[in-house]
């Protein structure tokens, strides 16, 4: 068998689906993929898979010579040197700015812990994004940085407020949050190494191309709260 | 013990020092064998003069000495020289041809191929204008390749006056372009498809900074840029020729570069070997207007460049 033109980093989790789908209508066999979650690579398709946040690391390094991962991860890891070739609109998501719901008449909390204290805390896995925000907006935040369930964070008192992403708002809700500000909205991106970019360039706009035919426009986000 | 180094700093031992010694050691004999003198420069420099280049990169590391004057460390080799050829060659006769291996330092986040104090190798060619002294640089610049002993190379060729050019064309307003430049040099094809859709501006201006490929890519586009191309093409030795990859939308970081830009791009290395590219106004900054075109080359990632080609072929 012939090595595959290009080695593509595809997200597990929420994107990987819709990718693999992707990958099969532009002619890229994903069967395999589908059989065997445990394994990570798949060097007869060219396919590794990975958590969508380690797909720029994989392609700035040349490790991969595309991948797809979503807006939300690029704009934290925007220091990452890749070129971002294609919105594939799959995977809506938005990051939000959220507190907990407060009776009618109460203050929101992390308003009144800025107001008293002078700083409100933020829990959130997009350290970036937070606090460039804050900064941008103009308000003091200390970001508090956790790996799993941020809505845990403002119901234990770990802070006052999130930013996360959402694409329902469902889990948001179950845990008694509002969205108060909409930060950014996130889909799906195929992004290349810069130098794969140049130098196997006509397999990346080939397959560019073909993702772009394929471009199905999602169902517009659902609204949050 | 162990005694902390700062971040972005590291040794090199005996074993990975022979290896770029050689490096170093192939390419000294090419730029010396063309004529291209080897010179040293102070390591920290006055502040204001290295911003007198106006590169856009700031330097990393300052220091204050005994009258309080602001010295950094310098983040290039090509603003020094020019400031060289202004104060020390201010009469000669050009063309000027210079060489330097020398250690630059830049406040980036460090990897391997790219910490903060990092080697270059590099010429400058003053005083040789377009496309005649592009061809030459870029004559050197394969052999100091090829005598590294590299083997899977391509230079990425394009115009730093391409996107401008184009932007005048169809007269696009100032802080627009501002907008699509900043697109195109973050590599964000989505933003910059968006913003030109967004504003019913005319999609070449997608399309062509994606142009990748072959001299027939320059059959897409018209004006002075294009046939600037084509003239350095056209007179390439064809071992320096079958190197290069037309690249119309390459955009690098500094921001002297007047005319033709080039990326040094190897298959067994995720990122560029180095470039570099024609600064025609830099000169002047320093008061001696000459036209000027150099290359600089981190010797670490030819390193890294060569591992990886000999591990593809063993």
């Amino acid at each position: 068998m012939t090595r595959p033109a290009l080695t593509i980093a595809v997200p597990r989790g929420a994107l990987m689906r819709e990718t693999l789908d992707l990958l099969d209508a532009v002619g890229v066999d994903t069967a395999e993929v589908r059989d065997n979650d445990r394994k990570l690579l798949f060097g007869d398709v060219g396919i590794v898979t990975m958590r969508p946040s380690d797909v720029p690391t994989y392609v700035e390094a040349g490790a991969a010579d595309v991948g797809i991962t979503g807006k939300d991860v690029l704009t934290e890891q925007d220091e990452r040197e890749v070129v971002e070739l294609l919105d594939l609109g799959f995977g809506p998501c938005r990051m939000i700015f959220a507190t907990v719901a407060v009776p009618e008449g109460e203050p929101d909390p992390a308003a009144e812990a800025l107001r008293r204290l002078g700083v409100m805390r933020v829990a959130t896995k997009y350290y970036r994004i937070a606090a460039r925000y804050f900064e941008e907006t103009g308000r003091a935040a200390e970001i508090v940085e956790v790996k799993g369930s941020v809505e845990l964070a403002p119901l234990t008192g770990l802070a006052e407020a999130i930013v996360d992403v959402t694409a329902t708002g469902a889990t948001l809700r179950e845990n008694g949050l509002v969205i108060r500000e909409e930060i950014l909205t996130s889909t799906a991106r195929l992004i290349a190494n810069p130098v794969a970019h140049k130098l196997k360039s006509a397999a990346i706009d080939e397959l560019a191309r073909r993702m772009r035919a394929a471009y199905k426009p999602s169902a517009p986000i659902a609204g949050g709260a | 013990m162990i005694h902390p180094i700062p971040n972005g700093t590291r040794d090199v031992l005996p074993d990975e020092m022979r290896e770029l010694r050689a490096i170093t050691e192939a390419m000294r004999g090419v730029f010396e064998r063309r004529g291209y003198g080897e010179v040293w420069t102070p390591t920290f420099e006055f502040e204001d003069v290295l911003r007198r280049g106006e590169t856009g990169v700031d330097p990393a590391y300052r220091v204050l000495d005994d009258h309080g004057h602001v010295m950094a460390l310098r983040p290039d080799m090509t603003v020094p020289i020019a400031r060289v050829v202004a104060t020390r060659y201010a009469t000669a006769e050009p063309p000027l041809r210079f060489s330097y291996f020398a250690h630059a330092y830049r406040g980036v986040r460090p990897h391997r191929g790219q910490m903060r104090e990092f080697l270059q190798a590099g010429i400058e060619l003053v005083g040789a204008p377009g496309p005649g002294g592009t061809v030459e640089a870029l004559t050197v610049l394969c052999e100091a390749l090829d005598a590294v002993g590299l083997r899977g190379y391509r230079i990425a060729l394009g115009s730093a006056a391409l996107y401008p050019a184009l932007l005048a064309t169809f007269g696009v307003a100032p802080e627009v372009g501002e907008i699509l430049l900043g697109a195109l040099a973050a590599r964000d094809l989505v933003r910059l498809e968006r913003e030109v859709e967004g504003r019913g501006l005319d999609g070449a201006l997608v399309r062509v900074p994606q142009l990748r490929g072959g001299p027939e890519v320059l059959d897409e586009i018209t004006g002075g840029e294009a046939d600037g191309l084509r003239a350095i093409v056209e007179d390439l030795p064809a071992h320096v020729a079958e190197r290069i990859v037309l690249d119309l939308g390459l955009a690098r970081g500094l921001g002297y570069y007047t005319g033709s830009v080039f990326d040094v791009l190897d298959p067994a290395l995720g990122e560029p070997l180095g470039g570099g590219g024609r600064y025609d106004d830099l000169l002047g900054r320093f008061g001696r207007p000459l036209p000027a075109v150099g290359f600089a080359l981190h010797v670490d990632r030819l390193h890294l460049a060569l591992a990886g080609e000999e591990a593809v072929a063993s």
